[in-house]
């Protein structure tokens, strides 16, 4: 097979040679998906590096009880960046990444269909990580309201709140123009033969995710819109003295924000579609069903965005109709669970990096589902609202949801981007150091929640101090493992050994059946033809 | 270019305009909440954003003996230079039975200040009960300094409350209106 | 906890070693050596990591729910471990298909891959199952919600006002209606900042503890005066955000005396985390007596505080108010009482040095309107200033303490610009 895409390949090196600019300029101008993934997987990692390191400060200061370190305004302030930076910086963009780097060629496409908006979509994230960083230096300092900027605690900020806001209307227009790309390559660009139903899961988790981006996104800029002319431009959108009600700020930000949860876990779940089967030798259990289970998924979580507000005060009925929704997500997503099983089920199983990360997402993020089934009760969840228990449930969701996944993918997809193989060694360390200590950090966390720890809160009782000095300890150690993973990466693009054209058995989409190891810069310039 | 690729190129800029008329129209949905949840919050009887601007107008009712119920009056003022009390703090009413209860509001500044009352029940779902033919939260009030006023709510209760309420607090928070404060500081 | 069932694990084993034949005692031994040496080892860094996480940690470990003290408590509690009990069933399930998946079919133990990949029948019963389990979970969770949420039928009405960062009490109606206080966060700074060890209730402890009788159904009605606080005591299982310009409710009815404490639990700004919430639950002579001591002026120092508020005027109030406004204090007197309601109410924003943490929270020392005329000092710290966290404390503190702590703030830090007395304070509250 190879043998017949070689032409391609040296056709297209001969285009380089008078299309690419070199050094920096390349990088600005390019409207390769493939660079332009590369762009945004590197961006993300460096994104979660700066909320990672946030991270280290809260843990460090929760270490034991007593303000030791920060102050508590910048404790709130770090709280809300690591929120913001890990959500619309770190996890959103990998998966654009993720997006731009195959879906073109999983589906037989040349490129995106829009690759000027690609890049721009791209060059946006900067100015307003940026943007978001410079509100610590404003007077005021960064604002400490919590990721969920709830109003009116928003009218108290300093000017970063306003940056704030505007970085926020910078990533959502950002990612809008990144997903119209994605949904139109998807819907316009396959290859002939490649329909719908047989485009592999990956894309069609981002086909519906793409969806929710354009349906969420531009709720949320319409949030903070709102909230900055109630700052300064005198309307009363959630302020009562107006006509307003702080409580509708809350419904319009979770209309978009929890559709936000499903846009991160997705594309997660077309990742994992993916992983298993390759290493289960085995093709996908239910592929039909894993579609209908990602919409039904998709759909439910534009009715249940109330469950995050059980303690404003809701009517009874309210508060029935929110809890009975939000439990029947549980029925999509415990299908999606059954089939990853039964992928694996008389499989021929291997157990190389991507598939550990895959299985941890596996055990993780049913846990999260656990946790998730627990704070979906009602009247248990005004009891857990706002304690340690949430945070521990999102973050098994979250971190094992979307940052396993994507290093599951980057492990996956490594040798068909850069034509080299990561050290498998090092890898397992990543995996077993990265899941040891974030269980360590996060699952205490359920115990501190129950026992009624408040979060966002720099300083706690004594009775919580042993579990914050555990997750403290576990959280030091994950973050450190996490050093190890930009080791790894940068050795194998070093020096990492030549990969094979098909380094795992099992892998049998587009993208390793039918081009090169590693992908050619341009590819499938002539659609291939799927049988 | 070939006839292939001009019309791909056509398709693709028609999906690009349709979606980002979805985008639009989101961001108008964002803003079309704001008067969405005001309805159904008026619809419900819950907070009431609107100050009510005009009497309701109530059909004669039958007053309903066989029911006590329990109205708390409450009042906040916020941010304001106000002493802002309830005459009475609570009193037994019958529903359909026509009751007026006073609240009493004093301007402790040397200034004229204009606040606007916004209303609040508990439990929320009683606001669409309670029919109020007068009330000082109609109209901003404006004070001299050091004016003290009596203001009165003349309310009736729609003997159709669900019969498990049975008591009802009526809390009134004054606001500053902005841009009518003589700001001394 | 772990230690000692490791300690039984190693008894057992010796015990049962001894009723051994002597081969068996021998290979036990080989074995058993092994096994020990692991659980030594086992024992031994659960010791170190026990002791290191142990350290100074004064209390025992808390790792579930809080000890109900309502029937909504407990039933929160039974939820809970009804759901628990169906998670661990799942869990065993689900990750006992993974786990043999991944033990038995593996590629290196020579597995075969097989090849289906659809079972409509399959995919229809692990769909109708989950919903059936959810039914039977909501079920109860149902009625739990309507429970919460009826707060009719109450026997005392206290209203709960969330200020940044403190509490506001007002009995409403029933035994003690008139009774109104603020509540504030006890813990001496030393504590927080590390130079004193910390006490039993570290952040806990409140200087006025919101009273209540046992057994009697209290419905809490919660507004806030600025933004959004929560009101949570974690062992009532009641918790209500407190909204500003709104007023929501929630109940409870505690049936063990005692005393319940809880936390601000959403995010209001920088003392977040130090704005606790006390209920001490008494019995019902003790509750009448608490209310007499509270409605006798006599018993509480300077009554006036109420009388600022003007919602919660009390007949008697005013008296004290006038008795204390006429009063006249020396500067000294008046700059050591300011000095204790500076630590209390204002040194988390403007510091301890007067120096603030510009330019959220301004300095005090060299400040123009602390250095400048005292009457728009009166009105600003009475009234408060819009769009800022300087909250409006003539409902919080009487004239007396209002004028010592202006008076403290106005010749401390080198600021040297007279004295206000409580008549001062008075003449601008009317």
């Amino acid at each position: 097979m190879s043998a017949v895409l070689d032409p391609h390949g040296h056709a297209h090196d001969h285009d380089d040679h008078h299309h690419t600019p070199t050094g920096l300029m390349r990088w600005i101008t390019t409207t390769n998906h493939k660079d332009i993934g590369s762009m945004y997987l590197w961006f993300s990692f460096v994104m979660f590096m700066v909320g990672g390191a946030m991270a280290m400060v809260i843990r460090a200061e929760l270490f034991q009880p007593g303000l030791q370190l920060v102050n508590p305004d910048f404790f709130n302030s770090m709280t809300t960046m690591h929120g913001l930076i890990m959500v619309f910086g770190a996890i959103m963009p990998a998966f654009v990444g993720f997006a731009n780097w195959l879906i073109p060629i999983q589906i037989g496409a040349a490129d995106m269909a829009f690759a000027r908006m690609n890049n721009w979509s791209f060059w946006i994230l900067p100015f307003a990580g940026s943007l978001l960083i410079m509100s610590f230096f404003m007077p005021g300092g960064a604002p400490g309201v919590g990721w969920t900027m709830y109003a009116p605690l928003t009218s108290q900020m300093g000017i970063g709140m306003d940056l704030t806001i505007f970085a926020v209307h910078l990533l959502g227009m950002s990612s809008i123009m990144g997903s119209i790309n994605i949904v139109t390559t998807i819907l316009n660009m396959r290859a002939p033969g490649m329909t719908l139903m047989k485009m592999p899961l990956f894309c069609w988790t981002w086909l519906i995710t793409g969806y929710l981006l354009i349906a969420s996104m531009p709720v949320l800029a319409g949030a903070v819109t709102m909230t900055l002319t109630d700052r300064h431009f005198g309307t009363s959108f959630f302020n009562a003295a107006g006509g307003g009600d702080p409580v509708l700020y809350q419904h319009i930000f979770w209309f978009f924000g929890h559709p936000e949860v499903y846009i991160i876990i997705l594309p997660a779940f077309g990742v994992i579609s993916q992983i298993i089967p390759a290493f289960s030798r085995k093709p996908l259990f239910g592929y039909a069903s894993m579609v209908y289970a990602t919409a039904s998924i998709a759909i439910l979580s534009f009715i249940v965005w109330a469950h995050h507000m059980y303690t404003t005060g809701m009517p009874v009925a309210g508060q029935l109709f929110f809890m009975f929704a939000t439990t029947l997500i549980a029925v999509p997503t415990a299908a999606k669970i059954f089939n990853w099983l039964a992928t694996m089920w008389r499989g021929s199983l291997s157990f190389e990096t991507p598939m550990l990360f895959a299985l941890g997402f596996l055990f993780l993020f049913t846990m999260g589902g656990f946790s998730g089934l627990v704070l979906s009760l009602a009247a248990v969840d005004i009891q857990l609202h706002d304690t340690y228990y949430v945070v521990a449930h999102f973050h098994y969701v979250m971190v094992a949801g979307a940052l396993f996944t994507a290093f599951a993918g980057v492990y996956f997809w490594f040798p068909k981007w850069t034509g080299r193989m990561y050290d498998e060694t090092l890898g397992k360390w990543h995996f077993w150091l990265s899941m040891i200590f974030f269980n360590i950090t996060f699952f205490v966390q359920h115990f501190s929640g129950l026992a009624g720890m408040p979060r966002r809160i720099p300083d706690y009782p004594l009775m919580f101090e042993t579990w914050n000095k555990i997750s403290s300890i576990g959280s030091f150690g994950f973050g450190l493992s996490q050093l190890l993973f930009l080791y790894i990466i940068l050795k194998a693009l070093r020096s990492g050994e030549k990969a094979p054209a098909l380094p795992w058995e099992g892998a049998d989409s587009l993208e390793w059946t039918h081009l090169p190891t590693p992908a050619p810069y341009h590819s499938f310039e002539t659609p291939p033809v799927i049988k | 270019m070939n006839v292939l690729a001009v019309a791909q190129r056509e398709e693709n800029r028609r999906l690009l305009v349709k979606l980002s008329v979805i985008a639009a129209l989101m961001f108008g949905f964002g803003y079309a909440l704001v008067p969405v949840y005001a309805k159904i919050c008026e619809a419900m009887g819950l907070d009431s954003l609107v100050p009510a601007t005009t009497r309701q107008s109530v059909e004669n009712t039958q007053i309903d003996f066989s029911r006590t119920l329990s109205i708390e009056l409450d009042a906040n003022a916020h941010h304001l230079p106000w002493r802002f009390r309830p005459l009475v703090r609570h009193i037994d009413v019958h529903p359909g039975e026509l009751v007026t209860i006073e609240y009493e509001v004093t301007n402790v500044r040397d200034y004229a200040v204009t606040g606007q009352a916004v209303p609040s029940y508990g439990p929320q779902l009683a606001g669409q009960y309670f029919n109020k033919l007068d009330c000082f939260c109609f109209t901003k009030q404006t004070l001299a300094a050091g004016e003290t006023r009596r203001m009165p709510v003349v309310f009736l209760i729609d003997p159709k409350l669900p019969s498990d309420v049975n008591t009802i607090t009526l809390s009134y928070t004054f606001f500053e209106v902005a841009g009518l404060k003589g700001d001394k500081s | 906890m772990l230690n000692s069932r490791s300690f039984v694990a190693c008894a057992f084993e010796q015990r049962a070693g001894q009723q051994r034949t002597k081969k068996e005692v021998m290979v036990f031994e080989r074995v058993s050596m092994q096994r020990t040496s692991i659980i030594k080892l086992a024992r031994i860094a659960l010791m170190a990591l026990a002791a290191f996480t142990l350290a100074g940690a004064a209390q025992a470990l808390e790792w579930n729910l809080r000890e109900p003290a309502t029937k909504i408590g407990a039933d929160i509690h039974t939820i809970h471990e009804y759901v628990m009990i169906l998670i661990v069933v799942i869990f065993v399930g689900v990750f006992g298909v993974m786990f043999y998946s991944v033990f038995a079919h593996r590629k290196s133990k020579g597995a075969k891959a097989a090849n289906f990949h659809e079972n409509t029948t399959v995919e229809i019963i692990w769909t109708v199952i989950p919903l059936l389990l959810l039914i039977v979970i909501v079920w109860p969770a149902t009625k739990l919600v309507i429970a919460q949420k009826d707060t009719t039928n109450s026997e005392l009405t206290i209203k709960v006002t969330g200020h940044q960062w403190k509490w506001g009490y007002d009995y409403v109606k029933g035994e003690g209606e008139g009774i109104s206080f603020v509540s504030q966060l006890k813990t001496p700074h030393a504590q927080i900042e590390g130079t004193e060890s910390k006490g039993e209730n570290y952040l806990l402890e409140v200087d006025n503890e919101m009273v209540v009788p046992i057994g009697k159904k209290v419905r809490i009605l919660t507004t806030a005066a600025d933004v959004i606080h929560s009101w949570w005591i974690p062992a009532f299982g009641a918790k209500q955000d407190a909204m500003p310009g709104f007023i929501r409710d929630t109940h409870f009815t505690a049936n063990k005396l005692g005393v319940y404490r809880g936390q601000c639990v959403e995010l209001c700004g920088k003392n977040h985390g130090f704005m606790p919430i006390v209920v001490r639950v008494v019995s019902a002579e003790d509750y009448t007596k608490w209310v007499a001591s509270q409605k006798n002026p006599g018993a509480v120092s300077d009554a006036a505080g109420p009388a600022a508020d003007a919602s919660t005027v009390v007949a008697a109030a005013p008296a004290p108010a006038a008795a204390s406004a006429a009063k006249t204090y020396t500067p000294a007197e008046l700059k050591t009482m300011g000095e204790k309601i500076y630590t209390a109410n204002c040194i988390g924003c403007h510091q301890a040095t007067g120096k603030g943490m510009p330019p959220a929270f301004p300095a005090l020392s060299g400040s123009k309107v602390v250095n400048g005329d005292k009457n728009v000092q009166i009105a600003l710290v009475l009234n408060g200033k819009q769009g800022t966290a300087m909250a409006a404390f003539g409902k919080q503190l009487n004239d007396t303490e209002l004028a010592s702590v202006l008076t403290y703030t106005r010749n401390s830090w080198g600021n040297n610009a007279g004295v206000v007395q409580p008549a001062d304070v008075a003449a601008l509250r009317k």
